[in-house]
Protein backbone atom coordinates (compact mmCIF):
# COMPACT_ATOMS: atom_id res chain seq x y z
CA UNK A 1 0.00 0.00 0.00
CA UNK A 2 1.29 3.83 -0.66
CA UNK A 3 1.50 5.58 2.17
CA UNK A 4 -0.19 8.47 3.29
CA UNK A 5 -1.08 11.29 5.56
CA UNK A 6 -3.78 10.34 7.95
CA UNK A 7 -5.80 13.09 9.85
CA UNK A 8 -9.13 12.56 11.93
CA UNK A 9 -11.29 15.53 11.88
CA UNK A 10 -13.56 16.11 14.81
CA UNK A 11 -16.10 17.88 12.88
CA UNK A 12 -17.89 17.66 9.17
CA UNK A 13 -16.83 21.48 8.76
CA UNK A 14 -13.13 20.34 9.31
CA UNK A 15 -13.68 16.57 7.10
CA UNK A 16 -15.16 19.08 4.54
CA UNK A 17 -11.73 21.26 4.91
CA UNK A 18 -9.25 18.38 4.69
CA UNK A 19 -11.21 17.01 1.69
CA UNK A 20 -10.37 20.14 0.06
CA UNK A 21 -6.41 18.61 0.03
CA UNK A 22 -5.26 17.37 -3.43
CA UNK A 23 -5.54 13.59 -3.94
CA UNK A 24 -7.82 13.24 -0.50
CA UNK A 25 -10.22 10.66 0.40
CA UNK A 26 -12.55 9.45 2.91
CA UNK A 27 -12.15 6.73 5.57
CA UNK A 28 -15.27 5.90 7.27
CA UNK A 29 -15.06 1.61 8.22
CA UNK A 30 -12.53 0.64 5.90
CA UNK A 31 -14.02 -2.17 5.01
CA UNK A 32 -14.13 -1.70 1.19
CA UNK A 33 -11.37 0.77 0.91
CA UNK A 34 -8.26 -0.46 3.28
CA UNK A 35 -9.05 -3.86 0.67
CA UNK A 36 -8.65 -1.32 -2.52
CA UNK A 37 -5.55 0.54 -1.35
CA UNK A 38 -3.85 -2.68 -0.57
CA UNK A 39 -4.75 -3.65 -4.10
CA UNK A 40 -3.35 0.01 -5.06
CA UNK A 41 -6.42 0.30 -6.82
CA UNK A 42 -6.88 3.47 -4.55
CA UNK A 43 -3.77 5.43 -3.72
CA UNK A 44 -5.33 8.43 -1.64
CA UNK A 45 -2.70 10.92 -0.33
CA UNK A 46 -4.58 12.15 2.45
CA UNK A 47 -7.07 9.75 4.19
CA UNK A 48 -9.69 11.68 6.27
CA UNK A 49 -10.99 9.37 8.51
CA UNK A 50 -14.98 10.02 9.27
CA UNK A 51 -14.94 7.94 12.31
CA UNK A 52 -14.17 10.77 15.27
CA UNK A 53 -16.99 12.79 13.86
CA UNK A 54 -19.88 12.29 16.57
CA UNK A 55 -22.39 14.46 14.43
CA UNK A 56 -22.18 11.70 11.67
CA UNK A 57 -23.15 9.03 14.22
CA UNK A 58 -26.16 7.53 16.05
CA UNK A 59 -29.65 6.19 15.17
CA UNK A 60 -32.81 8.50 15.40
CA UNK A 61 -36.69 9.88 14.85
CA UNK A 62 -36.58 13.25 13.48
CA UNK A 63 -38.41 15.38 10.64
CA UNK A 64 -39.47 12.78 7.76
CA UNK A 65 -38.22 9.59 9.52
CA UNK A 66 -35.37 7.53 11.17
CA UNK A 67 -32.13 9.61 10.79
CA UNK A 68 -28.90 7.50 10.45
CA UNK A 69 -25.48 9.26 10.80
CA UNK A 70 -23.32 8.31 7.89
CA UNK A 71 -20.38 6.83 10.18
CA UNK A 72 -22.62 5.08 12.12
CA UNK A 73 -21.76 1.02 11.97
CA UNK A 74 -24.00 -1.40 10.49
CA UNK A 75 -23.61 -3.43 13.78
CA UNK A 76 -25.25 -0.21 15.65
CA UNK A 77 -28.32 -0.08 13.09
CA UNK A 78 -28.79 -3.77 13.76
CA UNK A 79 -29.04 -3.26 17.56
CA UNK A 80 -30.64 -0.03 17.34
CA UNK A 81 -32.97 0.30 14.87
CA UNK A 82 -35.04 -2.46 15.07
CA UNK A 83 -37.82 -0.86 17.46
CA UNK A 84 -38.96 1.11 14.18
CA UNK A 85 -37.62 -0.27 10.89
CA UNK A 86 -37.21 -3.67 11.76
CA UNK A 87 -36.12 -4.35 8.08
CA UNK A 88 -33.50 -1.91 7.91
CA UNK A 89 -32.30 -3.53 11.28
CA UNK A 90 -32.26 -7.18 9.82
CA UNK A 91 -30.84 -5.87 7.09
CA UNK A 92 -27.94 -4.69 8.68
CA UNK A 93 -27.81 -7.55 11.07
CA UNK A 94 -27.24 -9.81 7.88
CA UNK A 95 -23.98 -7.76 6.16
CA UNK A 96 -20.91 -10.00 5.95
CA UNK A 97 -19.86 -11.12 9.31
CA UNK A 98 -19.83 -9.71 12.90
CA UNK A 99 -16.03 -7.86 12.69
CA UNK A 100 -17.29 -6.10 9.21
CA UNK A 101 -20.11 -4.89 10.99
CA UNK A 102 -18.22 -3.47 13.87
CA UNK A 103 -16.61 -1.14 11.29
CA UNK A 104 -18.50 -0.82 7.83
CA UNK A 105 -20.67 2.08 8.11
CA UNK A 106 -23.79 2.69 5.63
CA UNK A 107 -22.11 5.70 4.64
CA UNK A 108 -19.06 4.07 3.24
CA UNK A 109 -21.69 1.18 1.32
CA UNK A 110 -23.79 3.74 0.17
CA UNK A 111 -21.21 6.20 -1.55
CA UNK A 112 -19.29 2.58 -2.64
CA UNK A 113 -22.55 1.46 -4.41
CA UNK A 114 -21.01 -1.87 -4.94
CA UNK A 115 -24.04 -3.85 -7.26
CA UNK A 116 -24.30 -6.38 -4.83
CA UNK A 117 -23.95 -4.36 -1.26
CA UNK A 118 -27.30 -4.39 0.58
CA UNK A 119 -27.94 -1.05 1.69
CA UNK A 120 -28.58 0.80 -1.59
CA UNK A 121 -31.88 -1.83 -2.01
CA UNK A 122 -33.06 -0.45 1.50
CA UNK A 123 -32.37 3.55 0.42
CA UNK A 124 -34.29 2.66 -3.14
CA UNK A 125 -36.82 0.76 -1.69
CA UNK A 126 -37.89 3.29 1.15
CA UNK A 127 -37.45 6.36 -0.61
CA UNK A 128 -34.52 7.47 1.56
CA UNK A 129 -33.21 10.51 1.26
CA UNK A 130 -29.15 10.81 0.86
CA UNK A 131 -28.16 14.14 3.06
CA UNK A 132 -24.45 15.76 2.36
CA UNK A 133 -22.63 18.87 3.33
CA UNK A 134 -23.90 20.13 0.46
CA UNK A 135 -27.23 18.73 -0.16
CA UNK A 136 -30.13 16.31 0.03
CA UNK A 137 -30.61 14.06 -2.88
CA UNK A 138 -33.55 11.75 -3.26
CA UNK A 139 -32.64 8.12 -3.15
CA UNK A 140 -34.06 7.51 -6.87
CA UNK A 141 -30.98 10.42 -7.96
CA UNK A 142 -28.51 9.02 -6.14
CA UNK A 143 -28.01 5.69 -7.94
CA UNK A 144 -26.53 6.06 -11.34
CA UNK A 145 -25.17 2.40 -12.22
CA UNK A 146 -22.28 0.41 -10.52
CA UNK A 147 -20.08 2.15 -7.93
CA UNK A 148 -21.40 4.99 -9.49
CA UNK A 149 -23.68 7.89 -7.16
CA UNK A 150 -24.44 11.53 -8.00
CA UNK A 151 -21.81 12.75 -5.65
CA UNK A 152 -19.37 14.83 -6.49
CA UNK A 153 -15.85 15.07 -5.50
CA UNK A 154 -14.86 16.02 -2.07
CA UNK A 155 -18.63 15.49 -1.13
CA UNK A 156 -19.45 13.94 2.14
CA UNK A 157 -22.39 11.73 2.84
CA UNK A 158 -23.33 13.26 6.56
CA UNK A 159 -26.84 11.14 6.80
CA UNK A 160 -29.71 9.22 5.72
CA UNK A 161 -33.17 9.51 6.38
CA UNK A 162 -35.77 6.57 5.90
CA UNK A 163 -39.64 7.50 5.97
CA UNK A 164 -41.18 4.59 7.95
CA UNK A 165 -43.26 2.08 5.65
CA UNK A 166 -46.05 0.25 6.65
CA UNK A 167 -44.90 -3.04 6.38
CA UNK A 168 -41.25 -3.68 5.00
CA UNK A 169 -38.56 -6.82 4.29
CA UNK A 170 -35.27 -7.76 3.06
CA UNK A 171 -34.44 -11.12 1.45
CA UNK A 172 -30.98 -11.74 0.28
CA UNK A 173 -29.77 -14.76 -1.21
CA UNK A 174 -26.31 -14.56 -0.21
CA UNK A 175 -22.67 -15.29 -2.52
CA UNK A 176 -21.80 -18.68 -0.24
CA UNK A 177 -17.89 -17.29 -0.26
CA UNK A 178 -18.61 -13.49 -0.05
CA UNK A 179 -22.21 -13.25 2.20
CA UNK A 180 -22.72 -10.30 -0.62
CA UNK A 181 -26.01 -10.74 -2.26
CA UNK A 182 -26.29 -12.74 -5.08
CA UNK A 183 -29.57 -10.73 -5.44
CA UNK A 184 -31.14 -8.97 -3.13
CA UNK A 185 -34.91 -7.98 -2.76
CA UNK A 186 -35.79 -4.84 -0.59
CA UNK A 187 -40.00 -4.51 -0.50
CA UNK A 188 -41.26 -1.53 1.60
CA UNK A 189 -45.30 -0.45 1.62
CA UNK A 190 -46.27 3.05 2.37
CA UNK A 191 -49.34 4.24 1.77
CA UNK A 192 -48.58 5.75 -1.15
CA UNK A 193 -47.77 2.48 -3.15
CA UNK A 194 -45.67 -0.14 -2.58
CA UNK A 195 -41.74 0.34 -3.72
CA UNK A 196 -39.57 -2.96 -4.61
CA UNK A 197 -35.89 -2.33 -4.66
CA UNK A 198 -33.36 -5.20 -6.18
CA UNK A 199 -29.87 -5.38 -5.58
CA UNK A 200 -27.11 -8.38 -6.63
CA UNK A 201 -28.70 -8.72 -9.84
CA UNK A 202 -28.43 -6.07 -12.51
CA UNK A 203 -25.22 -4.78 -14.56
CA UNK A 204 -26.74 -1.54 -13.40
CA UNK A 205 -26.76 -1.73 -9.90
CA UNK A 206 -29.42 -1.69 -7.85
CA UNK A 207 -32.79 -0.71 -9.40
CA UNK A 208 -36.66 -0.82 -8.97
CA UNK A 209 -38.71 -3.32 -10.17
CA UNK A 210 -41.91 -1.25 -11.62
CA UNK A 211 -44.27 -4.09 -12.89
CA UNK A 212 -43.91 -5.91 -9.39
CA UNK A 213 -44.81 -2.16 -7.68
CA UNK A 214 -47.94 -2.02 -9.39
CA UNK A 215 -48.93 -5.64 -9.10
CA UNK A 216 -48.18 -5.04 -4.94
CA UNK A 217 -49.26 -1.82 -4.80
CA UNK A 218 -52.38 -3.13 -6.10
CA UNK A 219 -52.91 -6.18 -3.67
CA UNK A 220 -50.02 -6.37 -1.27
CA UNK A 221 -49.39 -10.45 -1.56
CA UNK A 222 -46.52 -12.85 -3.16
CA UNK A 223 -49.42 -14.12 -5.68
CA UNK A 224 -49.90 -10.46 -7.13
CA UNK A 225 -46.60 -10.96 -8.89
CA UNK A 226 -46.78 -14.94 -10.11
CA UNK A 227 -47.20 -13.69 -13.68
CA UNK A 228 -44.90 -10.95 -13.97
CA UNK A 229 -41.18 -12.37 -16.15
CA UNK A 230 -37.86 -10.74 -15.09
CA UNK A 231 -35.90 -9.62 -18.46
CA UNK A 232 -32.38 -11.63 -18.23
CA UNK A 233 -31.09 -9.32 -20.32
CA UNK A 234 -29.15 -6.88 -18.46
CA UNK A 235 -28.73 -8.98 -15.36
CA UNK A 236 -25.05 -10.55 -14.19
CA UNK A 237 -24.05 -13.69 -14.91
CA UNK A 238 -20.93 -15.13 -13.55
CA UNK A 239 -20.02 -18.35 -11.83
CA UNK A 240 -21.80 -17.79 -8.98
CA UNK A 241 -25.03 -17.74 -11.21
CA UNK A 242 -26.56 -17.17 -15.10
CA UNK A 243 -28.24 -14.00 -15.84
CA UNK A 244 -31.63 -16.18 -16.46
CA UNK A 245 -30.95 -17.51 -12.41
CA UNK A 246 -30.50 -14.04 -11.56
CA UNK A 247 -33.49 -13.21 -13.29
CA UNK A 248 -35.87 -15.61 -11.52
CA UNK A 249 -33.90 -15.45 -8.24
CA UNK A 250 -35.38 -11.76 -8.75
CA UNK A 251 -38.87 -12.95 -8.44
CA UNK A 252 -38.91 -15.45 -6.47
CA UNK A 253 -36.83 -13.59 -3.60
CA UNK A 254 -39.59 -10.91 -4.22
CA UNK A 255 -42.45 -13.14 -3.57
CA UNK A 256 -40.42 -13.63 -0.62
CA UNK A 257 -40.25 -10.21 1.03
CA UNK A 258 -43.64 -9.63 0.37
CA UNK A 259 -44.63 -13.26 2.41
CA UNK A 260 -41.98 -11.90 5.23
CA UNK A 261 -43.36 -8.29 5.43
CA UNK A 262 -46.67 -10.13 6.23
CA UNK B 1 6.27 8.84 11.24
CA UNK B 2 3.60 9.41 14.13
CA UNK B 3 3.62 7.86 17.39
CA UNK B 4 0.13 6.07 18.30
CA UNK B 5 -0.78 5.58 21.96
CA UNK B 6 -3.62 2.96 23.23
CA UNK B 7 -4.20 0.53 26.07
CA UNK B 8 -3.36 -3.11 25.17
CA UNK B 9 -4.74 -5.91 26.96
CA UNK B 10 -4.92 -3.34 29.90
CA UNK B 11 -1.40 -2.12 29.38
CA UNK B 12 -0.75 1.41 28.17
CA UNK B 13 1.49 1.01 25.14
CA UNK B 14 2.91 2.87 22.20
CA UNK B 15 4.53 2.74 19.05
CA UNK B 16 5.66 4.40 15.97
CA UNK B 17 3.64 4.16 12.70
CA UNK B 18 2.74 5.28 9.32
CA UNK B 19 -0.31 6.32 8.25
CA UNK B 20 -0.55 2.91 6.29
CA UNK B 21 0.54 0.70 9.22
CA UNK B 22 -2.49 -1.51 10.07
CA UNK B 23 -3.26 -2.55 13.78
CA UNK B 24 -2.18 -5.72 12.85
CA UNK B 25 1.06 -5.27 12.27
CA UNK B 26 1.21 -2.24 15.36
CA UNK B 27 0.43 -5.03 17.42
CA UNK B 28 2.69 -7.75 16.18
CA UNK B 29 5.64 -5.48 14.83
CA UNK B 30 5.37 -2.25 16.82
CA UNK B 31 4.77 -4.33 20.17
CA UNK B 32 5.83 -7.45 19.41
CA UNK B 33 2.54 -8.83 20.41
CA UNK B 34 2.70 -11.95 17.61
CA UNK B 35 -0.32 -14.21 18.72
CA UNK B 36 -2.61 -12.07 16.22
CA UNK B 37 -2.51 -14.31 12.99
CA UNK B 38 -2.45 -12.67 9.51
CA UNK B 39 -4.11 -14.93 7.48
CA UNK B 40 -5.26 -13.41 3.87
CA UNK B 41 -4.49 -9.90 4.81
CA UNK B 42 -7.96 -9.29 3.05
CA UNK B 43 -10.49 -9.04 5.22
CA UNK B 44 -11.41 -12.56 4.56
CA UNK B 45 -10.14 -14.83 7.16
CA UNK B 46 -10.57 -13.65 10.29
CA UNK B 47 -7.51 -14.80 12.00
CA UNK B 48 -6.21 -11.44 12.57
CA UNK B 49 -9.50 -10.36 15.08
CA UNK B 50 -8.79 -8.57 18.17
CA UNK B 51 -11.27 -6.44 19.98
CA UNK B 52 -11.51 -2.74 19.80
CA UNK B 53 -13.45 -1.19 22.51
CA UNK B 54 -15.17 -4.30 23.26
CA UNK B 55 -16.24 -4.70 19.78
CA UNK B 56 -14.73 -7.54 17.21
CA UNK B 57 -12.41 -6.42 14.39
CA UNK B 58 -10.12 -7.32 11.47
CA UNK B 59 -7.15 -5.97 12.73
CA UNK B 60 -5.85 -6.67 9.21
CA UNK B 61 -8.67 -3.78 8.28
CA UNK B 62 -8.24 -0.72 10.62
CA UNK B 63 -5.57 1.44 10.44
CA UNK B 64 -3.58 1.68 14.14
CA UNK B 65 -4.00 5.56 13.71
CA UNK B 66 -7.43 5.37 13.16
CA UNK B 67 -7.96 3.53 16.86
CA UNK B 68 -5.16 5.76 18.66
CA UNK B 69 -6.28 5.81 22.03
CA UNK B 70 -8.71 2.91 21.78
CA UNK B 71 -9.13 -0.03 24.27
CA UNK B 72 -7.28 -3.31 23.05
CA UNK B 73 -7.68 -6.67 23.42
CA UNK B 74 -5.79 -9.64 21.89
CA UNK B 75 -5.20 -13.57 22.63
CA UNK B 76 -2.23 -12.40 24.53
CA UNK B 77 -4.70 -10.90 27.13
CA UNK B 78 -7.41 -14.00 27.16
CA UNK B 79 -5.20 -15.66 29.66
CA UNK B 80 -5.94 -15.87 33.35
CA UNK B 81 -3.73 -13.77 35.72
CA UNK B 82 -1.59 -16.66 36.76
CA UNK B 83 -0.83 -17.36 33.12
CA UNK B 84 -3.21 -20.59 33.14
CA UNK B 85 -5.79 -20.58 29.70
CA UNK B 86 -8.93 -18.49 29.66
CA UNK B 87 -11.97 -20.68 29.91
CA UNK B 88 -12.57 -20.56 26.42
CA UNK B 89 -8.32 -21.32 25.34
CA UNK B 90 -9.26 -24.42 27.71
CA UNK B 91 -12.48 -25.47 26.02
CA UNK B 92 -10.63 -25.31 22.55
CA UNK B 93 -8.09 -27.20 23.98
CA UNK B 94 -10.22 -30.28 25.90
CA UNK B 95 -13.12 -30.20 22.85
CA UNK B 96 -9.67 -30.31 20.34
CA UNK B 97 -11.12 -27.17 18.33
CA UNK B 98 -7.65 -26.55 16.77
CA UNK B 99 -5.30 -28.51 14.70
CA UNK B 100 -2.87 -26.40 13.36
CA UNK B 101 -3.78 -23.29 15.86
CA UNK B 102 -3.21 -20.30 13.09
CA UNK B 103 -7.02 -19.59 13.21
CA UNK B 104 -7.58 -20.00 16.51
CA UNK B 105 -6.67 -16.86 18.23
CA UNK B 106 -9.45 -15.31 15.64
CA UNK B 107 -11.54 -18.20 17.05
CA UNK B 108 -11.17 -17.38 20.66
CA UNK B 109 -11.34 -13.46 20.07
CA UNK B 110 -14.85 -13.68 18.03
CA UNK B 111 -16.10 -16.50 20.39
CA UNK B 112 -15.21 -14.37 23.39
CA UNK B 113 -17.07 -11.41 21.76
CA UNK B 114 -20.34 -13.59 21.11
CA UNK B 115 -20.25 -14.99 24.89
CA UNK B 116 -20.06 -11.08 26.23
CA UNK B 117 -23.24 -10.15 23.55
CA UNK B 118 -24.90 -13.76 23.77
CA UNK B 119 -23.83 -15.86 27.33
CA UNK B 120 -25.40 -19.11 26.37
CA UNK B 121 -25.90 -19.18 22.16
CA UNK B 122 -27.45 -22.07 20.62
CA UNK B 123 -25.42 -23.91 17.84
CA UNK B 124 -26.12 -22.06 14.91
CA UNK B 125 -26.03 -19.19 16.87
CA UNK B 126 -22.33 -19.82 16.86
CA UNK B 127 -22.14 -21.16 13.67
CA UNK B 128 -23.65 -17.91 12.53
CA UNK B 129 -21.75 -15.86 14.66
CA UNK B 130 -18.41 -17.23 13.53
CA UNK B 131 -19.23 -16.90 9.67
CA UNK B 132 -16.18 -14.42 9.17
CA UNK B 133 -13.60 -16.60 10.75
CA UNK B 134 -12.56 -19.75 8.40
CA UNK B 135 -10.56 -22.97 9.65
CA UNK B 136 -8.61 -24.91 6.85
CA UNK B 137 -8.36 -27.93 9.62
CA UNK B 138 -10.86 -28.65 11.69
CA UNK B 139 -13.97 -28.66 9.88
CA UNK B 140 -15.62 -26.25 12.46
CA UNK B 141 -17.59 -28.95 14.38
CA UNK B 142 -15.28 -29.57 17.26
CA UNK B 143 -14.89 -25.42 17.48
CA UNK B 144 -18.92 -25.10 17.52
CA UNK B 145 -18.58 -27.76 20.54
CA UNK B 146 -15.51 -25.78 22.50
CA UNK B 147 -17.47 -22.82 21.97
CA UNK B 148 -21.25 -23.97 23.68
CA UNK B 149 -18.68 -26.02 26.21
CA UNK B 150 -16.57 -22.88 27.38
CA UNK B 151 -20.82 -21.12 27.68
CA UNK B 152 -21.22 -23.82 30.38
CA UNK B 153 -23.37 -25.86 28.42
CA UNK B 154 -23.98 -29.43 28.45
CA UNK B 155 -21.99 -30.45 24.93
CA UNK B 156 -21.85 -34.31 24.93
CA UNK B 157 -24.76 -34.81 23.05
CA UNK B 158 -23.41 -32.88 20.11
CA UNK B 159 -22.44 -34.56 17.22
CA UNK B 160 -19.10 -34.92 15.67
CA UNK B 161 -20.43 -35.31 12.39
C1 LIG C 1 -15.86 -9.93 4.35
C2 LIG C 1 -16.79 -8.81 3.94
C3 LIG C 1 -18.13 -9.10 3.73
C4 LIG C 1 -19.01 -8.08 3.37
N1 LIG C 1 -20.32 -8.41 3.17
C5 LIG C 1 -21.19 -7.45 2.79
C6 LIG C 1 -22.57 -7.73 2.59
O1 LIG C 1 -23.03 -8.86 2.79
N2 LIG C 1 -23.38 -6.73 2.20
C7 LIG C 1 -22.93 -5.46 2.04
O2 LIG C 1 -23.72 -4.60 1.70
N3 LIG C 1 -21.64 -5.15 2.22
C8 LIG C 1 -20.77 -6.11 2.60
N4 LIG C 1 -19.45 -5.78 2.81
C9 LIG C 1 -19.04 -4.38 2.61
C10 LIG C 1 -19.18 -3.61 3.89
O3 LIG C 1 -20.53 -3.39 4.19
C11 LIG C 1 -18.45 -2.28 3.81
O4 LIG C 1 -18.35 -1.89 5.13
C12 LIG C 1 -19.09 -1.18 3.03
O5 LIG C 1 -19.37 -1.51 1.73
C13 LIG C 1 -18.19 0.05 2.99
O6 LIG C 1 -18.37 0.76 4.15
P1 LIG C 1 -17.14 1.32 4.96
O7 LIG C 1 -17.72 2.16 6.05
O8 LIG C 1 -16.26 0.22 5.37
O9 LIG C 1 -16.47 2.29 3.89
P2 LIG C 1 -14.96 2.56 3.47
O10 LIG C 1 -14.31 1.31 3.07
O11 LIG C 1 -14.29 3.37 4.53
O12 LIG C 1 -15.19 3.50 2.22
C14 LIG C 1 -15.74 3.02 1.01
C15 LIG C 1 -15.79 4.16 -0.02
O13 LIG C 1 -16.72 5.15 0.38
C16 LIG C 1 -16.11 6.43 0.55
N5 LIG C 1 -16.79 7.01 1.72
C17 LIG C 1 -16.88 6.44 2.95
N6 LIG C 1 -17.69 7.17 3.74
C18 LIG C 1 -18.11 8.23 3.00
C19 LIG C 1 -18.98 9.33 3.27
N7 LIG C 1 -19.59 9.48 4.47
N8 LIG C 1 -19.20 10.23 2.29
C20 LIG C 1 -18.60 10.07 1.08
N9 LIG C 1 -17.78 9.04 0.76
C21 LIG C 1 -17.53 8.13 1.71
C22 LIG C 1 -14.63 6.14 0.71
O14 LIG C 1 -13.86 7.21 0.29
C23 LIG C 1 -14.47 4.92 -0.17
O15 LIG C 1 -14.37 5.29 -1.51
C24 LIG C 1 -18.54 -6.76 3.20
C25 LIG C 1 -17.20 -6.46 3.41
C26 LIG C 1 -16.31 -7.47 3.79
C27 LIG C 1 -14.88 -7.14 4.01
S1 LIG D 1 -5.83 -11.57 8.11
FE1 LIG D 1 -7.39 -10.18 8.64
S2 LIG D 1 -9.14 -11.17 7.92
FE2 LIG D 1 -7.58 -12.51 7.26
S1 LIG E 1 -6.75 -25.12 13.16
FE1 LIG E 1 -5.64 -24.88 11.33
S2 LIG E 1 -6.73 -23.26 10.37
FE2 LIG E 1 -7.98 -23.69 12.06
Amino acid sequence: MHNFDFVKPASIADAVKAMGHDGAQALSGGQTLIPTMKQRLAAPTVLVSLTGISEMKGVCMGEGGLHIGAATPHAVVAAEAGAVYPALAALAAGIGDPAVRSKGTIGGSLANNDPAACYPSAVLASGATVVTNRRKIAADDYFQGMFTTALDEGEIITEVVFPIPQKAAYVKFNQPASRFALTGVFVAKYPGGVRVAVTGASASGVFRWAEAEAALSANFAAGAIAGLTVDASGMIGDLHGTQAYRANLVKVLTGRAVTAAG
Amino acid sequence: MTKVSMTVNGRAVSAETEGRTLLSAYLREGLRLTGTHVGCDTSQCGACVVHVDGKPVKSCTVFAQDVAGADVRTIEGMANADGSLGVIQQAFQDHHGLQCGFCTPGMVMSAAALLAENPKPTEHEVRHYLEGNICRCTGYHNIVKAVMAASGQDVSALAAE
